[in-house]
């Protein structure tokens, strides 16, 4: 890890992979996507709404994985000082937002068929909410500190607090017996409670939006390196 | 109740928050490597 802290070194790879884990993902999602449209069959109970399910849940773990990733750079950054450490955890911070965003919206047009509300104050539902808060919070924080000119450090504590919501999240149906259901996927246990004919699409989704995911951040990570590269140029000229 | 024009709204919201996320950030980075590539060329 500690190599590709180099920003030459990074770009060096980062500049193939972005379009490799863009178009892919974009071919994985638009598969998947037809399939859990148009392939899989309708849920016993839920019908034709678990189709929402296919964008609902790859939303949900991109939601809670861009604050992992958010939260591990931010280590990186106090503990080694990367110095790429805190622009991954900035340029993860958006697409998290936008996907905890998706999470919540999807959500809530599957609960009104199924659940007959849009919206009710479950422990799943509510800790994700916080989660698009903290979101925001770090947005702006983030921008706060860069506009000051500090070094991102209160910023790379608040994504290390923030992370304490994390397993609040994945442990509020177990802790919460409440209205949103229990968890269907084990990949520690490498069990599921769902039907294959359904898993495959919601697998290969979550896949997809996870390599586009991957190419967002690469996308924003490039962007901040080339105006980083663009102030230190001006700074020089003005001072030649 | 009929869930399709959930589904059809769920499908929307996702698809046009993914791919206009995707588009703001491809764009942004185009701009500005354009941006650093112009200054790097100058004397």
């Amino acid at each position: 890890m500690h190599v590709y802290a180099n920003p030459a070194r990074f770009l060096k790879i980062a500049r193939p992979l972005t379009p490799i884990l863009g178009w892919s993902g974009a071919a994985l999602i638009a598969g998947a996507l037809y399939a859990g449209l148009f392939l899989a069959p309708p849920e016993r109970l839920q019908g034709e709404s678990v189709r929402i399910i296919y964008l609902h849940v790859p939303a949900a773990w991109l939601g809670m994985g861009g604050w992992t990733a958010i939260a591990i750079a931010s280590l990186m950054q106090l503990v080694w000082r990367h110095p790429l450490a805190s622009i991954a955890a900035r340029a993860a911070a958006v697409p998290g937002a936008v996907f905890a965003t998706i999470c919540l919206a999807t959500g809530s047009l599957w609960g009104r068929p199924t659940w007959g509300t849009y919206w009710e104050w479950d422990g799943r539902m509510t800790s994700m909410l916080v989660l698009l808060f903290l979101y925001l919070g770090y947005i702006a924080l983030a921008g706060a500190e860069k506009e000051k000119g500090g070094e991102g450090r209160l910023t790379a504590i608040f994504g290390l607090v923030g992370a304490v919501n994390l397993p609040i999240i994945h442990y509020s149906v177990l802790w919460w017996r409440t209205l949103h259901q229990g968890q269907s996927i084990d990949f520690l246990r490498g069990t599921s409670t769902i039907d294959a004919s359904m898993l495959w699409p919601l697998l290969a989704s979550a896949l997809g939006f996870s390599l586009l995911f991957g190419a967002v951040v690469l996308m924003r990570m490039r962007t901040e390196l080339a105006g980083i590269k663009v102030e230190a140029r001006l700074k020089r000229m003005a001072s030649a | 109740m009929n869930p399709w024009p959930f589904v059809v709204a769920a499908y929307g919201i996702a698809l046009a928050g993914t791919v206009g996320l995707t588009l703001w950030s491809w764009i942004a980075m185009r701009r500005a490597e354009a941006e650093a590539d112009k200054l790097g060329r100058r004397p």
